[in-house]
């Protein structure tokens, strides 16, 4: 059923009008055109759609929009106003991204693992990291960049 | 220019034009009748290009433009397809503005991502570009201040006479430099001057990655665009019968649904023209959810097919069986196969008769499931249909292949197509593959509006094409003194054989046999980074490891023993490697990783090396093993890909084949029940994750003054048999059938 929601994305209320059930990745690409937020799966397996409710990192294939009255919600658009976010540097700064497809949900779920951990074992990054697949192999680069982050 | 040390062809020459801005833009071009005194006025006129090719814009203000001619799927050629140019140009790398070339056979005549081949076929034609745009800014600068040019030097986008001190910008001589003519000999630096080549640079595109941009085809939209998603038959074998799309057509924000034909029944298949299924179902409508949903409403009747015969170009007919497959009996087919003879592909000496009079045979099989290749970017393009022409929004690997059969099934001509290329979410060979942009454009011309067409990832994952599944038996004869005296590879696979009856170890032993075979297969099957090599490296290396313990050898001592004799006194006529460069690779890989160090007696670790796409590369892969888990230590890499233009991206892609090759060692597979895949999305194809990579990887290279010779392909096959070999090592059990870690459990 349609209905009208009114949605805190990057601390800018967005009014939609929209199916109950439509997951917010849809919402985010196809009715707001804001693209970061990239398909994977769609079944919450791969960690590309990921975006931050209320700081912590969810996936937003599995978000319903009904379910997001009341919450702020940041994507990759609003993590920084330049990209100049520490996580956006350090994956720069050490050259993370092959094909790049997967990187914004990467860098979405680094920037939520820090907010809540500021100083992340290796392990405690590996297994937070694992539900974001990289298919070209950059997992290395990645845990690297989080360390690289994690000291500034 | 006729005389260039740049090994061009001779009909080669270059083509200046001027920018309305007042700059000079510079491709090289082969055109068929060029005359070395062509002047720019007559360089004007239509060309026919034949080659490489690619411009460097330099404007007035001094900044540069350089345009990189291959699609990009994360291989980072964007970054050193560039270098090549700005080096010869001599500019400062930070002044350069890198853009993406869109599909332009007259401008870029190989747009072609794949085979590891982009900087090769590169290598000297993009810097004959930057080395004449830099000759003539020379000369420019020589007219402009009266000056010899022998007296005049460049360095960072500057030209300078010493003497006087006079300085100024390549940007200042570029229009005069527009309308000189394109100098007759072309000098490249030596291998010694190289500033930028050699150098890490990072990738051009990285900040636009990292703030999540839209790059990529699916990020692409403009106004009036609708999605179109196709609903094809649920299992390989089946094809659709009849549909009621009335419901669906009912669903909110459906604008049509109807079936399209793929290709005509008499198309003739080209090489890239592989499609899953021929006739699919297109849904048409408002948004990615409407589509999604509208799906489910179809009403649809499949049936199993029929036999096909598919004409092949070259007249070659190719039958598709009918028939659900199933892995299992994949499986089976395949040990059948192995009991008949195979079709010889190579024989040495008496290998007959060395088999029969030998004190000792090893005989093991090697088996490997399909592999869906798993883009993390699902398949998808856009396409506006209007009239007699259609455009393109696409991420494909090579352009230039699916024109011909679009020309073919749209009946427009070839110029009336044009193609946008998108960075690609990768591609490892699936976006070669580009009947995605057909059905695009038909979905677009039958709705009469611009679409962007979407594979959901179950779409991509249940309907590919696969990495084949392949079989090699290999059987190894010794006499009584344990020294290897005949060797036996029988390989094949659904439907392709895997063999490469001409590399290593042939040209190494005596006596010597090469069998291949296959199973026609209604599974769809191409290209999957380092095609059949990936295969090939993870049973053979396996098998020379088992052999090298049975001769009581060291692994890495066997393998250099082998390639000693075929680098001094090779059997056969033809063989394809270089064993002094696999040497290399062997001989690297072993001091870097300790190889045989006392320090390293515990470690459970496992070696191998691999030729493929005219590069050679080895590993050493640390692992240790607690039950089901196996827990990767380290990866040290050895690369001898000739000299390697941006060490930064090139370390990377290493890494990243380490990662891709373990992966899928340890959990890569496609299965089949009847016709229909086992696995669906990440939930059910498993995929490597953080916590299961490697803990360390190092990438080494070998230093030498070879032509780059291809990176992308070649670290990725020995990856499967290092994983092998060390868990061997780890478990005391070989590991004969991938993936290894089900094989663990229990």
């Amino acid at each position: 059923m349609i209905k009208k929601y009114s949605l805190n994305i990057n601390k800018k209320v967005h009014q939609v009008e929209a199916d109950e059930n439509i997951p917010l990745l849809w919402v985010l690409r196809d009715n707001l055109g804001m693209e970061g937020t990239k398909y994977g799966c769609g079944v919450g397996s791969c960690g590309a759609c990921t975006v931050h409710l209320n700081g912590q990192a969810f996936r937003s294939c599995l978000l319903p929009i009904s379910a997001l009255a009341g919450t702020e919600i940041t994507t990759i658009e609003g993590l920084s106003a330049n990209g100049d976010h520490p996580v956006q540097k350090a994956w720069v700064d050490l050259d993370v991204a092959q094909c790049g497809y997967c990187q914004s949900g990467q860098i979405m779920s680094a920037s939520a693992l820090l907010k809540n951990n500021p100083n992340p074992t290796e392990e405690e990054i590996e297994n937070f990291m694992s539900g974001n697949i990289c298919r070209c192999g950059t997992y290395s680069r990645i845990k690297k960049a989080i360390q690289l982050a994690a000291t500034k | 220019m006729k005389k260039t040390n740049s090994n061009l062809s001779r009909r080669s020459f270059l083509k200046v034009t001027s920018l309305s801005g007042g700059g000079m833009m510079l491709g090289i071009s082969w055109f068929a009748s060029a005359k070395p005194e062509d002047s720019l006025a007559e360089l004007n006129i239509e060309p026919v290009w034949q080659e490489v090719t690619s411009f460097v814009k330099i404007n007035t203000d001094n900044s540069i433009k350089i345009f990189s001619p291959n699609p990009e799927f994360g291989q980072n050629v964007m970054t050193s397809l560039p270098m090549l140019i700005a080096e010869e140009l001599d500019v400062d790398w930070k002044q350069v503005e890198v853009e993406q070339g869109n599909y332009d056979p007259k401008a870029f005549p190989r747009q072609f991502t794949g085979g590891s081949q982009s900087i090769r076929m590169a290598w000297k034609q993009l810097r004959t570009v930057g080395s004449a745009a830099r000759q003539m800014i020379l000369t420019a600068a020589s007219q402009a201040w009266n000056l010899p040019v022998s007296e005049l030097s460049t360095s960072n986008g500057m030209v300078t006479h010493a003497f006087s001190g006079k300085s100024e910008t390549y940007g200042t001589f570029a229009a005069a430099a527009a309308k000189l003519p394109v100098p007759k000999d072309i000098v490249l630096k030596g291998n010694e001057s190289f500033r930028l080549v050699g150098s890490p640079q990072k990738n051009v595109v990285g900040p636009k990655i990292v703030q999540g941009k839209p790059l990529f085809g699916l990020d692409y939209r403009e106004p009036g665009m609708l999605i179109a998603m196709t609903e094809r038959p649920p299992a390989f074998g089946m094809q659709l019968k009849s549909f009621d799309a009335t419901a669906a057509k009912k669903m909110p924000g459906i604008v049509d649904v109807f079936a399209i034909k793929v290709y005509q029944d008499d198309h003739k298949f080209a090489g890239f023209d592989t499609r899953s299924f021929n006739e699919v179902i297109a849904v048409v409508g408002k948004s990615t959810w409407d589509v999604m949903n509208a799906r489910k409403k179809i009403k649809v009747d499949w049936e199993v097919a029929s036999e096909k015969k598919e004409m092949g170009m070259n007249h070659r007919e190719n039958i598709v069986p009918s028939g659900l497959e199933s892995t299992k009996k994949h499986y089976a087919q395949m040990l059948e196969m192995d009991k008949k003879p195979g079709k010889i592909e190579r024989r040495d000496g008496e290998p007959e008769k060395a088999f029969a009079e030998a004190k000792h045979v090893i005989e093991r099989t090697y088996t490997a499931p399909f592999l869906a290749h798993n883009i993390m970017e699902p398949t998808n393009t856009f396409a506006h249909f209007v009239g007699d022409k259609v455009r393109f929004v696409a991420p494909i690997q090579i352009p230039d292949m699916m024109v011909p059969s679009i020309v073919a099934r749209l009946g427009i001509p070839r110029e009336n197509i044009s193609i946008e290329l998108v960075r690609m979410g990768g591609g490892f060979g699936r976006r070669a593959y580009g009947h995605y942009m057909i059905e695009a454009a038909l979905i677009s011309k039958q709705a009469n509006a611009p679409i962007k067409l979407i594979y959901t990832r179950e779409d991509d994952v249940s309907g590919g094409i696969y990495r084949p599944s392949y079989q090699l038996t290999y059987r190894a004869a010794f006499n009584e003194n344990k020294q290897l005296i005949a060797f036996h590879a029988k390989g094949g696979g659904v439907p392709e054989s895997p063999l490469h009856a001409n590399r290593f170890p042939a040209g190494a032993i005596d006596n010597y046999l090469a069998e291949s075979w296959v199973i026609p297969s209604n599974i769809t099957i191409g290209a999957f980074r380092a095609p059949r090599s990936n295969f090939n490296a993870a049973a053979e290396q396996s098998f020379l490891d088992e052999i090298s313990e049975y001769m009581d050898k060291d692994p890495i001592a066997f393998r250099l023993e082998l390639l000693q004799r075929a680098k001094d006194n090779p059997v056969g006529k033809t063989n394809d490697y270089d064993p002094s460069r696999y040497m290399g690779v062997l001989a690297l890989v072993r001091d870097k990783s300790g190889w045989g160090k006392s320090e390293n007696a515990g470690k459970k670790r496992g070696v191998s090396a691999y030729f493929c796409h005219n590069s050679y590369a080895a590993q050493v892969i640390d692992l240790r093993v607690n039950g089901e888990q196996v827990t990767v230590d380290q990866v040290t890499t050895a690369l001898d890909c000739g000299v390697v233009v941006n060490p930064e991206g090139a370390k990377n892609m290493a890494e990243g084949a380490a990662i891709d090759g373990i992966g899928n060692a340890l959990f890569g597979q496609l299965t089949l029940t009847d016709g229909r895949t086992d696995q669906r999305n990440f939930d059910t194809y498993r995929m490597i994750r953080h916590n299961e990579a490697p803990k360390k990887i190092d990438v080494h290279f070998v230093k030498n003054e070879i032509d780059p010779t291809g990176l992308g392909e070649p670290p990725f096959p020995p990856v499967f048999a290092a994983v092998a070999n060390a868990l061997y090592k780890a478990t005391g059990k070989r590991f004969y059938q991938q993936p290894f870690q089900p094989q663990l459990i229990g």
